[in-house]
């Protein structure tokens, strides 16, 4: 990989992301500038990244900085992204959350927050996997809240649209007829699903969620953009919102070590964490 | 290592797709339409066959029939088609088709659909 060293405009401009996201594009990565940048400079007929750096100080609004924020988050996701996780999710974590929650005299509804949605598909494919498994918890109503920083990413998740090259993206052709319904040459998630999930933009260092309240939290490929501290901060945050015994799902690559004592890892779960009794 | 049977008479389509399959450690043989396809099924009995929809000599759907007709054990079809229209999908799942991929497609769409299929 070619090594880039960064300018001032570069250093700007990952500092801008830094201070609306916590996230971190790194000296390796510094490359995607330019790349994720393209869109927004090309659209305002911007020519450099000296140029955008300057255009965003001049911007009073704060709008083309949002745009630039947007651009340089990655969006990447899939349905049924890492197929033995939703698996796990629905042969182990929903029934044993359903047990806990009953014996701790609950109403029979569980709450999911998928933090860091990006385009919806993981929130999506919680709500199908419910949705498929009805018969074998027919009293039980599932609460999705999805949340992510990203304007446009929100902005798509809510329109519930999907371009055809990602709605068949993990997704099997008989759930996708089953859920989803063509809307021109793209897909919308159909109506018996559309309203199961809520999403929401928000930053998920000082989220608007409630406290102590979901049983099943899914932060996955998120922690991976953070600095050590900020990912220490984020884990406060997704303990302070777990409800007691919740579990806490990271990306493949993520890890509690060394990071929280809030959540344990699960050795008969892999890559599932247990919320530690704060007693 | 699992074989796959690329069925399409575009040879653009058919170089694409062996470069994914072949860097998901999957042999891939080739045919130009239906019948060769038929007859490569009974030589080379693949595990995963991608079938083009619109072909010469003989359809997609014209291979399936047959294969469904003249084998008790068949490789998982894929139909990899630009027909994405509902009633064109529900036909080939109707017709028995394990899976179906509407042009264009990626590396990323194509190795999940194996994955559903079993085949990865």
């Amino acid at each position: 990989m070619r090594e880039i060293v960064a300018t001032s405009a570069m250093r700007m401009l990952t500092e801008l992301l830094e201070q609306k996201t916590g996230q971190v594009l790194s000296e390796s990565r510094l490359w995607r500038l330019e790349t994720a940048l393209g869109p927004v400079m090309r659209a305002r007929a911007i020519h450099s990244l000296e140029a955008l750096g300057e255009a965003v100080q001049a911007d009073a609004s704060g709008g083309l900085a949002t745009h630039v924020v947007d651009a340089l988050l990655n969006n990447e996701t899939s349905f049924f992204r890492d197929a033995h996780i939703f698996a796990m999710i629905g042969n182990a974590l929903i029934p044993e959350a359903i047990a806990r929650t009953q014996a701790q005299g609950r109403e029979p509804t569980l709450r999911i927050w998928c933090a860091g949605c990006s385009t919806g598909q993981e929130a999506w494919s919680l709500a199908m996997l419910f949705e498929n498994g009805r018969a074998r918890w027919p009293d039980w109503r599932l609460e999705i809240l999805a949340t992510d920083i990203s304007h446009s990413a929100i902005a798509r998740a809510q329109s519930g649209i999907v371009p055809q090259i990602e709605a068949q993206r993990g997704l099997p052709v008989s759930e996708m007829l089953r859920w989803m319904e063509p809307e021109g040459d793209d897909w919308r998630i159909g109506p018996a699903l559309r309203g199961k999930v809520d999403f929401r933009r928000d930053n998920l260092i000082d989220p608007k969620v409630p406290s102590g309240y979901y049983d099943l939290i899914l932060c996955r490929n998120v922690l991976l953009y953070f600095t050590p501290e900020r990912k220490r901060d984020l884990f406060s945050v997704l303990a302070r919102h777990s409800a007691p015994g919740g579990w806490l799902l990271l990306g493949a690559g993520e890890t509690t070590i060394d990071l929280t004592t809030d959540f344990a890892a699960c050795p008969d779960h892999r890559g599932a964490y247990r919320r530690v009794d704060p007693a | 290592m699992k074989n796959c049977l690329v069925v399409d008479d575009s040879k653009v389509i058919r170089k694409v797709a062996r470069h994914i399959l072949e860097s998901l450690d999957i042999t891939v043989s080739e045919a130009c339409d239906g019948r060769e396809a038929l007859s490569q099924c009974q030589s080379s009995d693949p595990d995963v066959v991608l079938l083009d929809w619109n072909m010469p000599v003989m359809s997609g759907m014209e291979f399936l029939q047959q294969l469904n007709a003249t084998r008790s054990s068949r490789p998982k079809v894929i139909f990899c088609t630009t027909e994405n229209g509902l009633g064109h999908i529900k036909a080939a799942l109707d017709a028995g088709a394990d899976e179906y991929v509407m042009k264009p497609f990626d590396r990323d769409t194509l190795e999940s659909k194996l994955q559903i299929v079993g085949v990865l």
